[in-house]
């Protein structure tokens, strides 16, 4: 039953050696190999490093030693980069990529003590809502492994889900955390963009990938936040301020905190169920003393087509040095320049990943780049300027994380257009680069709904907060899909 | 011989050469040129990564994962780099961006490990500048600069030894760069040749480029057009890529004139193209048209904040700027009375000026006397074995002492240069040349009194014709006491003596 303890839990009682780091281990690494081939939520499974690395704990722990989280056992999303351990971002072209260093991320959570267990699966290149673009295959939603867990930290979502692991890095660019945590029914956060350091996170979209965690609880999020936010010199745009301990004061009272909700997100797509989930929870955050009132963000209807130009205009260009010369996939026998850049680069990368590089190009190209780059860089200003109008009226907007509950595999796959517009709801704070979360809350027809809290610049202690005091007043967090439990 | 312009030669090539047309006039037509040069400037780590700059290493051997451009790495900026090019932008009076932007330029190429380069494009960091030029005539020209930008070098395909493949050594890949791109107001390949030169005096005074040609650290493209005499439209230009020597930009672009008005003057079209230049068959020829060219889809860098400069900072880089050529050339003319040309010369390198300025100050009142050693033999010495005048063959408190003797008149200055060539090849002081090797200079009236009295007695024809009126002979005794006296007697003291002795 240890694999029902929240991570919180689990890191107290290895501190009180109430836990030793070795069984907790094997216990989950049992689980993680049973899970497999029902789930593919691993792209690697690192058992050897990781019972080394938790014999190490136990002996730190012993010597009464060690961090916030010696011998919690976690996973990395496959793009943050692990010295030793290859990283493949979900795709043929790293298939064999081991990285020669640590990311940021990756040497931080060490350095306070956690163990890996592994690599997780994901959509390839962090494109994708569904985690079926993986070279590595599709994920499959422990809810109902007939369908997908979102994405594009499917791995990383339906490995804490079913409890293979008590917490698990991802990263966000649209919404690729928030997604599969709703979809999912678990509790994940994109910080604010800069909280967390970029170096060594394999980059999609530079102007908006952002790292950060998903957990069971609130709690959780913010022990493992604490971890790993900061300045790192190594990321330019990582911001220098002080990481204040999220976990502090998680239990003051909600009281008085003002509530936008987000108008434009209860539209004709959002699935009625859904809506009733997020409606009953904002009854039990004005049971606890808020206030809810409508806010309009009048430009959020044009963050769809913003981002599907700055995003793929920047994957087009940091995907270029996947070019068959230095690292990953080389095609055989290349002909000459030409042959080895385009054969090496059709060989290794996805459908998806082609399409994406191919739009960005085109948005990116003499002629077009006013009208396409230019223009939606324009409209990430005014989205921007919506939110801070916003936030100068309400501590935190709530509303959706995604217009429906979990699709079926393969549903979405012929049109990327059906595809994009799951993230409809997520990627506005990406565009904006302001902390969100999605937090469990209800459930439609037997399948997770995500109640979305996105807050102010740095603010995410206030949405933690916000989070942990809903968590204490309902149990949906706690739920685990039965074949797991 | 090097193209290091540490050497005087360079600079004694700036003098104009009179009498020879510039390119094209003698046909009617005008050349238009315009040159990117770039310069790597000499801060020890890299543009983004922590990596060395230092020349010659192993291949590969200084290229880290952020030059290798490996997956999840990112580009941090290197404070030093944009001190170097506000320094530059304060040198020619351009204006510094308060904010400045870098931008991604992109393509594929094997020895750009990241499929682009991070370069700055519609916010450089100097704008707006000039630079001043002399022209054949002897008259200035100023030159403007539209921009000088930072940006990261690639690496380097290496093909030599390797048949049938293509080595890549990205040591270079990352070294900071500054891409100084002027407005196209050279008319001539000597214009174009003189402003280079004039950049590379600024950027080594500046210390913010070792200047090295050969080593790459110095290079140009020259952007070259033609158009009818008087014509206000710019003709079709060709790029001329990578020229690293000012022998070279002068051949090419003359090369390129020749060949443009050809293609014009038989009804031609100048094709818009990149051209390479050949320095063995004296030619350029097509490397890419137009049409191959790439769309380099410049975007500002993500991973990079705009760079943003204060008052306060920029006030600060001011503070620190050396005494700039033109400044010290003004500064030589009027403290030690020089010409412009000699000024113009000393000044072409801080380290020749300074040279001049310890000679100048060990030897007072003789400035000119000085520049004229300086400019005259020791240039000649220097040249003839390839040195630097930093090279410490001849300290300046050496050539002083030799100096000091010829304004003191122990010698003459005919001696002198037999001193000079002695102090040269022995490393000896002046002094214990002239003593070892007797060469004071006889300035004693009776000793020389006494040579002439010998010279006469020797010679009563020739002194009996001069009486009788035969001037000529003046200098055939000039001579004969010169030889009697190896050349030491004070000529002055000798010509008088003379004139009171040989009439009788």
């Amino acid at each position: 039953m240890i694999h029902r303890h929240t991570l919180a839990r689990l890191a107290a009682e290895l501190r009180a050696r109430k836990l030793s780091s070795v069984e907790l281990a094997r216990a989950y690494l049992e689980r993680i190999q049973a899970s497999q081939p029902l789930l593919n939520a691993f792209i690697s499974i690192t058992a050897e490093q990781a019972l080394a690395a938790a014999s190490a704990a136990d002996a730190a722990l012993a010597r009464g030693e060690g961090g916030a989280l010696t011998g919690v056992p976690i996973g990395h999303k496959d793009l943050f980069c692990t010295a030793g351990v290859r990283t493949t971002c979900g795709s043929r072209m790293l298939e064999n990529f081991v990285s020669p260093y640590d990311a940021t991320v990756v040497s931080r959570l060490r350095a306070s003590g956690a163990v890996m267990l592994g690599k997780l699966n994901m959509d390839e290149f962090a494109m994708g809502s569904s985690n079926e673009t993986s070279y590595f295959g599709p994920v499959r939603n422990p809810w109902n492994t007939d369908l997908v867990p979102g994405g594009s930290s499917g791995g990383s979502a339906a490995a804490v889900c079913a409890r293979l692991l008590p917490g698990a890095t991802a990263t966000d660019t649209g919404g690729s955390i928030r997604q599969p945590a709703a979809l999912c029914g678990i509790t994940g956060i994109k910080p604010t963009y800069g909280r967390v350091s970029r170096y060594g996170m394999i980059a999609f979209a530079s102007s908006l990938d952002q790292g950060g965690v998903v957990t069971a609880s609130a709690e959780d999020a913010a022990l493992m936040l604490r971890e790993m936010a900061g300045f790192d010199p190594r990321d330019s745009t990582s911001v220098d301020t002080p990481v204040p301990d999220y976990v502090a004061g998680l239990d003051a009272p909600l009281e008085g905190l003002k509530i936008g909700l987000l108008k434009e997100f209860f539209d004709a797509g959002l699935d009625p169920d859904n809506e009733r989930c997020i409606r009953e929870a904002l009854a039990v955050f004005t049971r606890l003393g808020a206030k809810v009132r409508e806010v309009s963000l009048p430009n959020i209807s044009l963050s769809v087509p913003a981002y599907y130009v700055v995003a793929p205009a920047e994957c087009s260009s940091n995907l270029a040095r996947y070019d068959g010369v230095r690292f990953g996939h080389r095609c055989k026998e290349p002909r000459d320049l030409t042959d080895l850049y385009k054969r090496s680069r059709s060989e290794g990368f996805g459908a998806e990943v082609k399409r994406r590089i191919m739009t960005g190009t085109y948005v990116l190209s003499a002629g077009y780049y006013d009208a396409y780059y230019l223009k939606a860089q324009r409209v990430r200003q005014l989205i921007a300027a919506d939110f801070q109008r916003a936030f100068a009226e309400v501590d935190v907007l709530m509303g959706p994380a995604t217009p429906t509950a979990a699709f079926a595999i393969g549903a979405k796959t012929a049109d990327p257009i059906t595809m994009y517009l799951n993230d409809i709801y997520t990627i506005s704070a990406n565009l904006a680069g302001v902390p969100a979360m999605s937090v469990p809350c209800g459930f439609a027809q037997g399948l997770p709904v995500g109640l979305q809290m996105i807050g102010p610049h740095f603010a995410e202690q206030r949405l933690l907060h916000a989070a942990h005091r809903y968590q204490l007043e309902t149990d949906w967090h706690l739920r685990i899909p039965e074949r797991f439990a | 011989m090097t193209e290091s312009s540490g050497t005087i030669l360079d600079a004694a090539q700036q003098r104009p050469r009179r009498g020879e047309s510039q390119d094209g006039t003698s046909t009617g037509w005008e050349t238009v040129i315009g040159l990117e040069i770039h310069a790597q400037l000499a801060t020890r780590s890299k543009i983004f990564s922590g990596a060395s700059t230092a020349y010659g290493a192993a291949p590969n051997s200084q290229a880290c994962l952020v030059d290798l451009g490996y997956p999840g790495v990112l580009p941090v900026l290197n404070a030093e780099a944009v001190r170097m090019a506000v320094r530059f932008g304060l040198a020619i009076g351009a204006r510094i961006a308060r904010q400045s932007v870098f931008a991604r330029k992109n393509y594929f190429y094997p020895d750009l490990p990241k499929g682009y380069q991070i370069s700055q494009y519609e916010l450089p960091i100097v704008a707006q500048g000039a630079i001043d030029i002399v022209l054949e005539d002897g008259s200035i020209k100023r030159i403007g600069v539209t921009r000088a930008h930072l940006e990261e070098d690639a690496g380097k395909s290496l093909h030599e030894g390797l048949p049938g493949l293509t080595g890549i050594d990205l040591n270079r890949a990352g070294t900071p760069l500054i891409e100084i791109v002027s407005e196209p107001e050279l008319r001539s390949a000597r214009d174009a040749v003189a402003y280079m030169k004039k950049v590379h005096t600024l950027v080594r005074y500046l210390e913010i480029c070792d200047g090295n040609m050969q080593e790459g650290s110095f290079r140009c493209d020259a952007n070259v057009s033609v158009r009818r005499q008087g014509s206000e439209k710019l003709g079709t230009r060709a790029e001329i890529k990578n020229v690293n020597s000012f022998r070279y930009v002068e051949k090419a672009i003359q090369y390129e004139v020749a060949r443009q008005i050809d293609i014009l003057e038989s009804g031609g079209k100048v094709v818009q193209e990149t051209r390479l230049y050949d320095p063995d068959k004296g030619e350029t020829r097509s490397m890419r048209s137009k049409e191959e060219a790439n769309d380099y889809r410049y975007f500002p860098d993500p991973d990079l904040l705009p760079v943003e400069l204060d008052e306060q900072y920029i006030e600060a880089v001011r503070a620190a700027l050396p005494e700039l050529p033109d400044a010290k050339a003004a500064r030589f003319v009027a403290q030690y009375g020089l010409p412009a040309y000699d000024a113009g010369v000393l000044t072409a390198s801080r380290e020749l000026a300074d040279y001049y300025e310890a000679v100048a100050r060990a030897v007072p009142g003789e400035p000119k006397l000085a520049a004229n050693w300086v400019m005259g033999d020791l240039a000649a010495a220097l040249n003839k074995e390839g040195l630097d005048i930093d090279a410490g063959r001849m300290p300046a408190g050496r050539l002083a002492g030799l100096l000091a003797r010829i304004a003191d008149q122990t010698i003459s200055g005919k001696i002198a240069k037999e001193v000079f060539e002695a102090m040269w090849s022995s490393g000896e002081s002046a002094d214990s040349i002239i003593d070892t090797k007797g060469l004071r200079q006889i300035t004693d009236t009776s000793a020389i009194e006494q040579a002439i009295e010998a010279v006469m007695a020797r010679n009563p024809a020739q002194l009996a014709e001069y009486r009788s009126g035969k001037d000529k002979l003046f200098g055939f005794f000039v001579g004969q006491v010169m030889k009697a006296t190896q050349g030491k007697a004070n000529p002055a003291q000798l010509n008088e003596l003379l004139k009171k002795k040989l009439p009788g």
